[in-house]
């Protein structure tokens, strides 16, 4: 057992070189144990060896950054002695293999990274994307999935706000599953993983540790075989009351002075945890496995040190305080153990049954671990489409709009989000549904608002393109609320970077998202990257999760996308060209899936942006909804859907084609309902900034028209937009 | 006024039982439940959530911890007790309340606002709210009531069902139940009448940012009957 070979790293997802790194530094071969902690560290996951040197250009500065990417979650100042903690992370691998535990899983790693900071989280938020509708494991796959989200998170008594569900076939053989928190901390008792001092006591705390996880962090950097069902043992299992006592006992040790540094147990458990606290303090660590509370018999060092069983927690303590905090643990009936001390010797050493089992120096394992500088290639922008009259001769209005309502995309999503608790904690004053979440900052009259959001369509047309545009797209739904945009998180989703293309359609996302995110002062300041998410040889479209999220300084300012009262204006701000590739009507109505994805004028963007806030800030808007899949008259339908308000088109100025002016996915947009009263003003405002915008129409009776070429009942569209998944699901 | 809301570990409608009862003028304290006794209070309510993981049964684990007895002698003795969602599936767990709360009919957990219709009105719960049908919220994954057919002649006899699940107009029939309980029961009231389990959230109900704003009318009625 305890001889170590090439092949045995091998097997272990190490590459040969990898395993000669490993003897040169070390001078000797590894143990087992040793070999573990190494695959541990130095798999993608955890290393980010391919991702690291293009995340570096990320932009993550700003004033209201309180701690950028490198923690265990990022940090926004809100004002008042506020602070947001947040991040989103994947859980695509486990999640695909057993959906309900996967996804669970996922959902309390990512609220154990937000509370392990001091903050209580506040709201939960989703990003699931699944293969294709016909594919025999999407519907278990999704039911699945959203039970594992809805049974943590309800669980823990935390609201699931918002999210975002796709389906796309090239998620067929790898779904992913990324998860949000938000929570809330005073910026002045925040809690970092940097450990600092020497003896002090290195304390457990949490679930005992089984055999669950071993190597679910190896798992989560490998491609999908045959063989993957294989790979169920190291799905994590989940016990959400376990976190829920562990949020209590944390919180209530937080509010003295004994923690020094605190992290949590998540990919590659103890190991990574010890790990990364020593690192960061530039210290060494010394556990007595032994020591180490198990669930299971007769564990090894091996097991022990990779296991990913969840729910546990790492602390480093101020000497002498050891009894104060046992006395918390001990109240809310979790385990607590005193398993070791920080030492001066810059090297993890590992006892078991009085003995040493391993001693590696801590450089060795991160600031040692392999980087990449991966081949790419850079993708060519496709050609445009050039649509003409014919292509539009046999359709009519509401039919496309009917097809639209119902494509899976677009279609309502209640189904998914009725089955998580999203009032809990009795601040949620924007439930799912709408452009963001909002949530109450409690007890104040702040509100925060966040949304999920990703275009893999336009990602694949493009990558730098669709990195800028994801951005830009939660930045609208920031403002969309009334929200002022603040920061975002991402999570960056993707197939094999040893492959050129794949690599290449990372690196131009990231560089699309920072060219964004720096324009817009909407900096990155945490999230995750998950490669090989390829199976046989077919990987997904490039998906970047973009989670952002935005300041209401008054929750009453919130603003609302249902449409409000007959006799109001409806305007489209922002210009429409009439971008037709790579939309859903491409796609659905005239079966194209060429062509350019929308291009994205970031000044633009930031004017329109601007004006929609001004326009809020002096109450001059119902209204507002921005306009994204599906267009113009998508988004018109949805507004009228929520409001139960018909609306009347006016006649499209100007010699674009209806088709395309309904229908077309042109960026920087958005939808305001206005009082006839405020329409002059309103139109002096933006000529005064040179804002393009389009009278589009009024509000009024039960019904959609245009003209002779659009008359559709409210309750018409409502009806199949309402029931498509839910129909799906029981079929 | 005072109250007293449990935390069982696993609570968590704990903090918005707090919010709402002190908002509606309650003086509200919270107890921990391996507390032997509670302080002198007008009231008790069992919280919303997960007790102890909701593991063998929902609310069951609650139901024997130590400060049970306390409850169950400050009922007993003519107190009032509320039980919101776990707290009601606490209190059937308990014998104070009878009937069960199975799995919803569609097996999924429901989060929704929903109308419920106030069967009856000559108690301290409900006496002043004048209005027939309260637009409230419900959370839950088990509150499909059930019990016997001679539990439930009991019940009806004694005027023990608080609140139906119905539609905006009152309807309570096969069409407004949510989640399968026999007879669209939401709630119920043990025979005295102090005790009210109900499974809709009325402290998410209190603003009108939130869901809605009948919540208010109830705990308005509460802190008056008292």
């Amino acid at each position: 057992m305890n001889e170590v070979n090439e092949q045995i790293a091998i097997d272990h997802g190490l590459k040969k070189d990898e395993y000669k790194k490993i003897c040169d530094l070390l001078k000797r071969t590894p143990n087992i144990t040793e070999l573990g902690i190494f695959s541990a560290m130095w798999n993608e996951h955890c290393s980010y060896k391919s991702s690291r040197k293009h995340l570096k250009k990320l932009h993550t500065k700003g004033d209201q950054v309180i701690q950028g990417p490198g923690e265990n979650a990022g940090v926004v100042d809100i004002e008042d002695d506020d602070a947001i903690v947040f991040k989103i992370e994947s859980h695509n691998h486990p999640s695909f293999i057993e959906p309900y535990q996967g996804a669970a899983t996922g959902v309390g790693g990512i609220m154990r990274d937000v509370f392990t900071m001091g903050a209580r989280p506040i709201a939960n938020l989703n990003s699931i994307h699944f293969g294709s509708i016909d594919h025999e494991k999407t519907r278990n796959l999704l039911r699945g999935v959203v039970k594992g989200i809805g049974g943590y998170g309800n669980c823990i008594g935390v609201p699931t706000i918002a999210g975002q569900t796709c389906f796309d076939e090239s998620y067929n053989g790898n779904i992913l599953v990324n998860a949000m928190t938000l929570g809330l901390v005073n910026k002045n008792k925040i809690f970092y993983s940097k450990a600092a001092g020497i003896n002090k006591p290195v304390i457990y705390v949490g679930s005992k540790t089984g055999r669950d996880g071993i190597h679910g962090a190896s798992m989560a950097s490998a491609i999908f075989d045959d063989k993957i069902e294989e790979k169920k043992p190291t799905v994590q299992v989940g016990d959400p009351f376990t976190e829920k006592l562990l949020l209590e006992a944390c919180l209530e040790l937080m509010a003295g002075k004994s923690i020094i540094s605190i992290q949590d147990m998540g990919a590659a458990g103890l190991t990574s945890s010890s790990i990364e606290m020593a690192s960061k303090g530039d210290l060494g660590v010394e556990i007595d496995l032994t020591k180490v509370p198990c669930r299971e018999e007769n564990m090894t060092p091996y097991e022990i040190m990779l296991s990913e069983s969840q729910e546990r927690m790492l602390i480093v303590l101020e000497a002498g305080k050891e009894d104060e905090a046992k006395k918390i643990f001990d109240k809310w009936n979790l385990d607590f153990a005193i398993i070791g001390k920080t030492t001066s010797s810059k090297n993890i050493e590992l006892f078991f049954e009085n003995k040493k089992v391993a001693e590696i120096p801590i450089d060795f394992l991160a600031e040692n671990a392999p980087m990449y500088d991966r081949k790419w290639i850079k993708a060519k922008l496709p050609k445009e489409n050039n649509f003409s009259k014919d292509d539009f001769k046999s359709l009519k209005l509401s039919d496309c709009l009917n097809k639209i309502l119902t494509d899976p995309n677009i279609a309502d999503k209640e189904w998914i989000w009725k089955q998580y608790d999203h009032t809990v904690m009795g601040d949620t004053i924007q439930k799912p549904g709408g452009n963001a979440g909002v949530v109450r900052v409690h007890g104040t009259n702040k509100a925060i608002a966040a949304a999920v959001d990703s275009s893999a369509n336009y990602c694949h047309a493009h990558p730098l393109t669709g990195g800028k545009q994801v951005v830009c797209e939660s930045w609208r739904n920031m403002i969309s609320v009334g929200a002022k945009p603040i920061a975002i998180t991402n999570c960056l989703n993707f197939g094999n970077p040893e492959k050129e293309k794949n690599m290449g359609e990372f690196v131009e996302c990231v560089d699309g998202i920072t060219e964004a995110s720096k324009y817009l002062n909407y900096p990155v300041v945490s999230g995750n990257v998950s490669f090989y998410n390829e199976t046989k040889d077919k990987g997904i479209k490039p998906t970047p999760s973009i989670g952002g999220i935005g300041l209401l300084s008054d929750y009453k300012q919130m603003v609302t996308m249902e449409l409000k009262n007959n006799g109001n204006y409806l305007l489209v701000i922002g210009k429409t060209e009439g971008h037709l590739d790579q939309s859903i009507f491409a796609k659905n109505i005239l079966s194209n899936h060429d062509g350019p994805p929308p291009e994205i004028n970031l000044f633009n963007e930031k004017q329109n942006g601007m004006i929609i806030l001004n326009l809020k800030n002096n109450n001059l808007i119902e209204t507002c909804h921005d306009v994204s899949l599906g267009g113009i008259l998508t988004a018109v339908a949805k507004m009228s859907i929520k409001g139960n308000k018909g609306v009347k088109l006016f006649p499209i100025e100007g010699l674009i084609n209806k088709y395309k002016y309904f229908f077309g996915e042109d960026q920087g947009r958005y939808i305001i309902e206005i009082k006839p009263e405020n329409l002059v003003n309103i139109e002096k405002i933006l000529k005064d900034d040179s804002i393009h915008f389009d009278k589009l129409g009024i509000v009024e009776s039960d019904q959609i028209t245009y003209g002779n070429d659009l008359k559709i009942p409210i309750d018409d569209i409502k009806e199949g937009y309402k029931k498509w998944l839910k129909e799906y699901m029981v079929n | 006024m005072k109250s007293s809301v449990i935390i069982f570990p696993g609570s968590n409608c704990d903090r918005d039982m707090d919010v709402a009862l002190k908002k509606f003028g309650f003086k509200n304290q919270m107890v921990w439940h391996n507390d032997a006794e509670i302080p002198k209070s007008d009231m008790i309510v069992l919280p919303g959530g997960f007790s102890y993981g909701d593991y063998l049964r929902c609310g069951s684990i609650a139901g024997k911890s130590r400060i049970i007895k306390s409850v169950i002698n400050f009922a007993n003795s003519g107190g009032l007790v509320l039980g919101i969602c776990n707290g009601f599936q606490i209190l059937t767990e308990t014998g104070l309340l009878p009937g069960i709360l199975q799995q919803n009919k569609y097996l999924n957990f429901i989060c929704t606002n929903v109308f419920v219709k106030i069967k009856n009105k000559e108690n301290k719960f409900f006496n002043r709210i004048n209005k027939e049908v309260l637009e409230l919220h419900i959370a839950h994954n088990e509150g499909n009531y059930f019990c016997s057919n001679d539990e439930l002649k009991l019940i009806e006899d004694n005027g023990q069902i608080a609140v139906t699940y119905c539609d905006e107009k009152g309807n309570d029939d096969e069409y407004n139940n949510p989640n399968g309980a026999i007879k669209n029961i939401a709630g119920i009231f043990n025979k005295d009448k102090n005790i009210l389990g109900m499974m809709p959230h009325p402290e998410r109900m209190i603003d009108p940012f939130l869901s809605g704003e009948d919540g208010s009318l109830f705990f308005e009625n509460l802190v008056g009957s008292l």
